[in-house]
């Protein structure tokens, strides 16, 4: 008996918050990553807190990209190697949905939880303080896009033993609007001015990202099936 | 339009096809080259403001154009190959983006020996040479992806996808980048109303522009055409045709 679409997809959500809690290293790995990048810059660029709040903004969301691009070689990969993912790609679920879901929760535990701590990170940084609920925005919006972009390199190379420089090569020209909004969010907002527009061109981003990638995760996962 | 769409499909007669267009377009693609080049580097006239070395513009700006139309030319064949399965689009895709790429780092490496003189700096991050250089990292992985399988047929679905997927994000990338940052002298050829450009400096640049064109259909047809040689070695039709 096929359970019904609704059913379906909690069923999958529950599998892969379940499946991601169990190991909450996978969890706390890119946060601990995000942390020691950071902390770099300080020690490359010297301790000047002027210096360091000017350059906070493209500090933080570069960091975030390369963060969401080092867990998104992970997405599919445990589906694609137990085989799940071919039972999913042949059960009459649309595999566009099943994909999303994967996604949706992986952006839910990397990307939110990136968003939730950097009122840390912007500290660290000393980032004016008024521009961090931006901040948090912008990083919620930007690493959704984010996740679909490393989705669609994922379900590409998944398939593929040396996927993961592969990965970065085929999502960083890609990412570079959401980059180029995102910073520019922030910056507004740390010089006080008023990013609404840039955080509504993320939006909108993000809301035509998860319409269109989903046909580019599924037809590429296809492809990755019968490769 | 639909029959011809079907015998593009079919190696035989896409080889015969070949044979017959680089007959036609090499010489005059040599002709439009010596000639645009001449014409733009001896005869035109040199600029009020930047003397002589504005002329490399007699091929930075027709190798972007090309470059930025072969993104383009390189996704409708893998939407063909993805719609209609047809063989010969998997490999005008495979032929398409090292061209692609080349002509993208022609424009690149013009640009920067362009922007010494006038910028007094070999790099300068405006607008449009970043938009350049991300459309380069957008070829370089296609053909990236394209040489990581081992199925040439799955080779060629991931590089259409992901050429797809490159061309619904050119635009945004090139309206972001330019939000990011523009700094470059507006686009000064308008194909309407008044041009920025002078008639004696428009017209070899505009053969130039064409001569580029049957470059890069020459080139890409030449190399479809080898690969055609090297993938059919075997095969009855060829030997017929080439005995």
């Amino acid at each position: 008996m096929l359970p019904e679409l609704g059913t379906f997809l909690r069923f999958q959500m529950q599998r892969h918050l379940q499946a991601a809690l169990r190991r909450p290293s996978d969890i706390v790995g890119p946060l601990i990553f995000f942390l020691m990048v950071i902390t770099l810059f300080p020690i490359g660029l010297g301790p000047d807190p002027k210096i360091l709040a000017s350059l906070a903004p493209g500090i933080l969301w570069v960091v975030a990209l390369l963060s969401s691009l080092v867990v998104s070689g992970r997405l599919f990969q445990a589906d694609y190697e137990d085989g799940t993912l071919e039972q999913l790609a042949l059960s009459p679920h649309p595999l566009a949905i099943s994909a999303m879901v994967e996604v949706f929760c992986h952006w839910l535990l990397s990307g939110v939880l990136l968003a939730l701590a950097s009122p840390v990170f912007a500290a660290l940084l000393s980032m004016p303080s008024q521009a961090i609920p931006v901040l948090m925005a912008s990083l919620i919006l930007g690493t959704l896009c984010l996740s679909l972009i490393g989705a669609v390199a994922a379900s590409l190379t998944v398939a593929l033993r040396r996927g993961g420089v592969l990965l970065s090569l085929l999502s960083i020209p890609l990412t570079v609007p959401v980059l180029i909004f995102g910073t520019a969010a922030v910056r507004e907002a740390a010089l006080g001015y008023d990013p609404s527009s840039w955080l509504a061109l993320l939006g909108a981003l993000a809301a035509g990202g998860c319409i269109l990638a989903p046909l580019a995760i599924a037809a590429g996962l296809r492809i990755s099936l019968e490769a | 339009m639909w029959s011809i769409v079907h015998k593009m499909g079919s190696p035989p007669w896409f080889y015969r096809f070949a044979n017959v267009a680089i007959a036609w377009l090499l010489p005059i693609v040599l002709m439009a080259l010596v000639v645009g080049s001449i014409w733009g580097l001896l005869i035109a006239p040199p600029d009020y403001r930047q003397g002589n070395s504005y002329r490399i513009i007699f091929i930075h700006v027709p190798a972007a154009v090309v470059a930025l139309a072969g993104y383009y030319v390189m996704a409708t064949a893998g939407l063909m190959s993805l719609v209609w399965k047809i063989k010969m689009a998997d490999t005008a895709m495979r032929a398409l983006a090292p061209v692609g790429a080349a002509l993208t780092f022609v424009a690149l490496v013009t640009g920067s020996i362009w922007g010494k003189p006038t910028w007094g700096a070999w790099w300068v991050w405006d607008a449009r040479i970043t938009s350049m250089l991300i459309l380069f990292f957008l070829y370089l992985g296609v053909m990236a992806l394209s040489e990581a399988f081992d199925n040439k047929v799955a080779a060629a679905k991931a590089c259409a996808v992901l050429s797809l997927v490159g061309t619904v994000n050119i635009p945004i990338i090139y309206k972001s980048v330019d939000w990011w940052y523009s700094l470059h002298q507006p686009a000064s050829i308008k194909f309407t109303g008044e041009s920025a450009i002078d008639a004696s400096m428009l017209y070899p640049l505009l053969l130039m522009i064409v001569a580029f064109y049957g470059l890069f259909a020459l080139t890409v047809l030449l190399r479809m055409r080898a690969e055609l040689l090297i993938t059919y070695s075997q095969s009855a039709w060829l030997r017929s045709e080439l005995s």
